[in-house]
């Protein structure tokens, strides 16, 4: 009996060893700046080896019967409930930033445009992931007509998505307001729309109306809902915590194709 | 640990003694030694943060999607309930098999001693809190080290032969009567001795290239599917080939699962062949395989 004690208590005391050197290890700054290095090849590599090659589409028979709405699925802001009351007549969405000629597009301009329709897996960074159809013009053509210019690298998406809550990682807090970025590669991709409709409806408020971007190779947090603004920059190290989104600067990769 | 307890071990046995010539040899190399080891802290890594990913959806569906609604698609869960009594209780489901895992799976405890409701314990995960953005951080920087090593280890032991003739099955072992005596020896924990232990039996080669050429891939694979940068790369090959993204995620579960049961029993076939012999070779190189057996017949 005594032996298997002794063993049960080296045992439990090596698990504790483990758990507390673990804690160190995961506390540790420079551990996870080592550790985050992996983004840059994960990143690199994929463009590598993708292209402009498309995510897979699927068909109306595969769609989920509830797409899960998640992150805000309504906004309280006064602005924004406004304009769900006036049926977003007077919504305006802005391309600005680095372009020559600076857009200011209604909602009725943004379905005049040329449009695509995709059957699209959403991958969310949980794990779950759900299948809908969405329809809204290009962004690569929007951002031709609006003139980028070469200095131009990213584009990010202004939300009126004010989602609070969540401390950043370091503990320095940021408006909380949602944002998100990707680079030309993404922003110019076919399948990269603005999207006003889902399954063949107009956007609802919990999918984020009046528009909401697919990003179709990354993962959902990158799929900006209530978007307000897209604006070209050359980097986006001086906004909010300045790693390019709203999960981003609460730790998350920027690059969201894995 | 009972069965282990009672087991007549002789660990002295195993200590260096003044063997004689020929017994001693090199038996594995500085490559395979290296790569074994950082393979273990990268399994490690990927299994601790993985159950920590894990915990931010634990759910697991068959099918190109799955999410909180898809009922019929759900084959795994980890969670916490109510009983009837109105008690919470940590409940983990696999198809309609309902397993009582409280304190463990579904509801188990902090570090702070408070019940909360969580899949897998944080005494399991990596980070030890929930935290799905580190982990997520350590888990990819992991499974690239593990790529490469493996690569590495995979075109070291093509060339210097090691994984045709001392990995692969040799047809000769497969015939059902070695195979069989290897497992009544393994049963009464009868290791070969000698000259005969030169060279991995086959349950050992079964094990390790079913490790090597099935398992450890198909892990990879399946982590892959679950990309939708990789996947829009091959426009969408990988996850079609498990039969959806939701299947391939609960592939790549299902694959860390047999990982650890090999894991468990390859640490305990280290532990009873002689601890300090297997350790030793595995870090320095050196292997002693013991005295000649006296009354045995050798086998192919
Ligand atoms: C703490 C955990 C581990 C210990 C103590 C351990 C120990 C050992 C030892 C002593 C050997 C040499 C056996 C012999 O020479 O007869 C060995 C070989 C091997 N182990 Fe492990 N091991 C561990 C974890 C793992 C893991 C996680 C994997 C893979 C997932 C693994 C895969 C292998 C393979 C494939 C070989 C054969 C290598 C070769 O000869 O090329 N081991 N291990």
């Amino acid at each position: 009996m005594t032996i298997f004690s002794r063993r049960g208590l080296i045992g439990v005391g090596a698990g504790g060893l483990l758990v507390s050197g673990c804690d160190r290890l995961s506390g540790s700054m420079g551990a996870n700046a080592f550790v985050a290095k992996a983004e840059r090849a994960t990143y690199g590599w994929q463009r590598l080896i993708g292209g402009q090659t498309l995510a897979q589409e699927f068909t109306a028979a595969d769609i989920s019967p509830i797409f899960k709405a998640n992150g805000s699925t309504d906004l309280k802001d006064d602005d924004y409930r406004r304009h769900v009351d006036e049926g977003f007549a007077n919504w305006r969405l802005k391309i600005d930033g680095l372009v020559a000629r600076p857009l200011s597009l209604s909602l009725a301009d943004l379905r005049r445009l040329a449009a695509r329709t995709q059957i699209t897996r959403h991958d969310c960074v949980e794990g779950w992931s759900a299948i809908g159809q969405w329809t809204g013009p290009q962004l690569g053509p929007i951002l031709k007509a609006a003139g980028l210019l070469p200095t131009a690298n990213y584009v990010v998406f202004h939300c009126a998505d004010n989602y609070g809550g969540e401390i950043s990682k370091g503990g320095a807090q940021s408006t909380g307001l949602y944002y998100e970025s990707v680079d030309l590669a993404d922003a110019f991709h076919p399948q990269t729309i603005v999207a006003t409709e889902m399954n063949g409806k107009p956007l609802t408020v919990a999918h984020g109306a009046p528009c909401r971007m697919r990003i179709e190779r990354q993962l959902g947090y990158k799929q900006a809902k209530y978007v307000m603004r897209i604006e070209a920059v050359d980097s986006f190290a001086h906004m909010e915590l300045g790693k390019g989104g709203y999960w981003e600067d609460r730790g998350y990769e920027w690059y969201a194709g894995i | 640990m009972a069965s282990l307890a009672d087991t007549p071990i002789d660990l002295g046995a195993d200590l260096p003694s003044a063997a004689p010539p020929g017994r001693v040899y090199t038996r594995h190399g500085v490559v395979t030694r290296l790569c074994h080891w950082i393979n273990v802290a990268c399994i490690g890594f990927l299994i601790a943060s993985g159950l920590n990913i894990f915990n931010a959806h634990p759910s697991l569906y068959w099918g190109n999607f799955g999410a909180d609604a898809d009922d019929n698609r759900r084959w795994f869960e980890i969670g916490a309930m109510d009983d009837a009594a109105g008690k919470a209780v940590g409940i983990t489901r696999i198809g309609d098999v309902h397993i009582t895992t409280t304190g463990v799976l579904g509801l188990n405890r902090a570090s702070n001693g408070q019940l909360q409701q969580q899949g897998f314990p944080d005494w399991l995960t990596f980070p030890s809190n929930r935290d799905l953005a580190t982990a997520r951080r350590w888990h990819f920087f992991f499974a690239w080290l593990f790529i490469l090593n493996g690569l590495t280890y995979l075109i070291y032991g093509l060339v210097t032969r090691h994984l045709q003739d001392e990995i692969w099955p040799k047809l000769k072992q497969l015939a059902p009567a070695n195979l069989w005596h290897d497992i009544v020896s393994h049963a009464k924990l009868q290791f070969p001795r000698g000259q005969a232990d030169k060279h991995y039996h086959i349950l050992q080669r079964l094990a390790y290239s079913g490790m090597i050429f099935v398992l450890l891939p198909l892990m990879i694979v399946t982590g892959l599917s679950m990309s939708p940068g990789f996947n829009a790369a091959l426009g969408g090959f990988l996850p079609s080939l498990f039969g959806g993204r939701a299947s391939a995620r609960s592939i790549h579960f299902i694959t860390m699962d047999l990982t650890i049961a090999f894991i468990v029993i390859h640490v305990a076939m280290v532990i009873l062949a002689g601890p300090y012999n297997q350790l030793r070779s595995m870090i320095t190189g050196r292997y002693d395989v013991g005295p000649e057996p006296t009354a045995r017949k050798d086998r192919p």
